[in-house]
């Protein structure tokens, strides 16, 4: 601690090894990153870290690290010629790094996606947003879980299985509004359960069971489709837009890793 | 070094008058005849701690002893056991979990020895399984307890709906009740003293935390609250003479998230509206309110918005 001190108070008299200071401290919370996971998911491609095309919303305390609300906005209209094809959210220090791959189409009207995720350690979030001119760009945020008793796990599992495959959406408002992006809600019930092999304390042995995939789509055509893994909270949320032309059908079709399909659909009217 | 730790511990001794002293000397009172209870500290679990924050203690028959929860380290369940022997030549016969929470659970391994029975809620077993492996790592990173798996213990004995145990002349009711401060809580009745023992169930003081059900505590409660006892014991918090009075507050915290959190549903506010405006005039009404508040109002949010 003392020592880190001494070195920054070196480097402010010299602004260029306080630039070096800075890198190096960044060091130790993107090595996953850094030395596995980009590769792992990007290879060798470049990625843009000027923050120019999206945003990241994420606590720097995870209140409850069962359900912690991300949000990813994005900053440039989707069109026809130019959009946001593809968001990957990936948690570096939770056992399972990936934690979902949102992607939209021009009519999703605005790339912005909203989740609740949950967070096993001290780590990065960072949002990788493809366009489709097949350019990445990347925010990250640091988020801590917090203190206290609670656990990254469901607090009520045996009521979300009860009712698994259970969904609805929530639009902003009863009424739909034309040719302009309106945001709803889709609410997956599902237990979301990273599972266990032959637990030495209970001698129970739990299959993993979790959602890895989610289609959204209007009147047929695909609004919002995403993979997704073991970091989405219980019951999964997602929050996004969509273009409707005319009164018709949201439909949400989703399916877990233990094979089960689960679908749902909605009227809207303007 | 040294004379920062004897400031430090005077400065504890200044400011919890009921934490144990350095040596794992712990501080307990018999509330009630053969009724002992170690009152914990209104803090949050860390290395100064070392999560020993918990109320725990123990009840005496003329055969056997139970302890109702053994602390938030091996070390404060090794202290425990060491103040039962100074209390009592009755041996300990059972082990009573209350819930998986590490701050009432940590001190297991103190107790695991022949003739000694570990009981718990019929769901304990599973919620160890599932949080061991954060809680273990937390544990080491935040609480400064090199801990294993080996440490959690699971029940030997479980709890369906209830279970009496005979101590010797005094017989203890053990009910295991549905989600409400997590989704295995057991509580215990001391038929001799009507003594209630409700753990985590019951915070007073210290924000209740809910990690099983918001609807479900509520649930619970109207129905502990119609017990007869003349004495309530919380997880956190004084023992109280006054039951079911001792629930009020707790009660009004809890029905205020639920009709406010409601309210925030209906008008199709999302979560984090909901964290950040929820509730914030109870805050002076309770210790810890910035620690708990916001995660009580996302596991509920969640909760809630499957009602309908
Ligand atoms: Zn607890």
């Amino acid at each position: 601690m003392k020592k880190d001190l001494n070195i920054s108070a070196f480097c402010l008299m010299i602004a260029g090894l306080l630039f070096a200071n800075i890198t190096l401290a960044a060091g130790d919370e993107d090595a996953a990153w850094n030395n596995v996971l980009k590769k792992q998911f990007f290879g060798d491609r470049s990625i843009d870290e000027s923050g120019a095309t999206i945003e990241l919303t994420a606590p720097y305390r995870a209140e409850d690290p069962a359900l912690v609300p991300v949000s990813v906005t994005a900053k440039l209209p989707q069109t026809t010629s130019n959009y946001i094809k593809t968001i990957t959210l990936i948690i570096d220090n939770n056992p399972v790094p990936f934690a979902a791959a949102f992607h939209f189409t021009p009519e999703s009207g605005k790339a912005d996606i909203a989740t609740r995720l949950r967070f096993n350690a001290y780590t990065n979030i960072r949002a990788i947003a493809e366009t489709n001119d097949g350019k990445l760009s990347m925010v990250k945020s640091f988020v801590k879980a917090s203190g206290g008793c609670s656990a990254p796990i469901g607090a009520d599992l045996d009521a979300a299985m009860a009712r698994m495959g259970k969904m609805k959406f929530k639009l902003d408002g009863d009424k739909i509004a034309l040719n302009q992006p309106n945001q709803t809600q889709l609410l997956v019930s599902h237990p979301s359960i990273s599972g266990m092999q032959m637990d030495q304390i209970s001698r129970m042995v739990k299959p993993a069971h979790f959602v890895n995939q989610v289609k959204v789509s209007f009147n047929g055509k695909p609004v919002l489709s995403a993979e997704t893994d073991i970091a989405l909270s219980t019951d999964p949320n997602f929050r996004f837009y969509f273009v409707p032309d005319k009164a018709g059908e949201l439909k949400a079709e989703v399916k877990d890793n233990q094979g089960k399909e689960f679908s749902y659909t909605q009227a809207v009217t303007p | 070094m040294f004379e920062k730790l004897s400031i430090f511990a005077a400065f504890l001794a200044i400011l919890m008058p009921f934490t144990q002293s350095k040596a794992e000397q712990l501080n307990l009172q018999e509330v009630a005849p053969g009724v002992f209870v170690h009152q914990g500290i209104h803090a949050m679990p860390n290395r100064q701690n070392h999560g020993e924050i918990a109320n725990i203690g123990f009840i005496v028959g003329e055969q056997c002893v139970a302890v109702i929860d053994t602390g938030g380290s091996p070390a404060q369940g090794r202290a425990l056991d060491a103040a039962i022997t100074e209390k009592t030549k009755v041996p300990v016969c059972y082990v009573i979990n209350t819930h998986v929470h590490p701050d009432h659970l940590y001190g297991n391994s103190a107790f695991k020895r022949a003739g000694v029975s570990f009981i718990g809620h019929r769901k304990l077993a599973q919620a160890m399984a599932v949080r061991a492996p954060y809680y273990l790592e937390k544990a080491g990173r935040d609480l400064g307890l090199g801990l294993k798996q080996e440490d959690f213990i699971a029940p030997d004995r479980t709890v369906d709906s209830t279970l009496e145990l005979d101590l010797g002349g005094r017989k203890l009711t053990l009910t295991a009740h549905g989600p409400a401060h997590t989704d295995n809580d057991l509580t215990v009745f001391d038929d001799k003293t009507r003594t209630l023992w409700l753990s985590d169930l019951l915070f007073i003081g210290h924000l209740p935390v809910i990690d099983g059900s918001l609807t479900g505590w509520l649930r619970e409660l109207s129905k502990l609250t119609k017990i007869d006892a003349k004495l309530a014991i919380p997880g956190h918090g004084p023992v109280s003479s006054e039951w079911p009075k001792a629930a009020e507050a707790e009660t009004r915290y809890l029905e205020m998230l639920r009709s406010e959190i409601r309210a925030y549903i209906k008008q199709g506010k999302t979560m984090e509206q909901a964290m950040a405006e929820v509730g914030q005039s109870a805050r002076g009404d309770w210790q810890l309110f910035d620690d708990f508040h916001k995660r009580n109002i996302a596991t509920s949010f969640a909760e809630l918005e499957w009602e309908d």
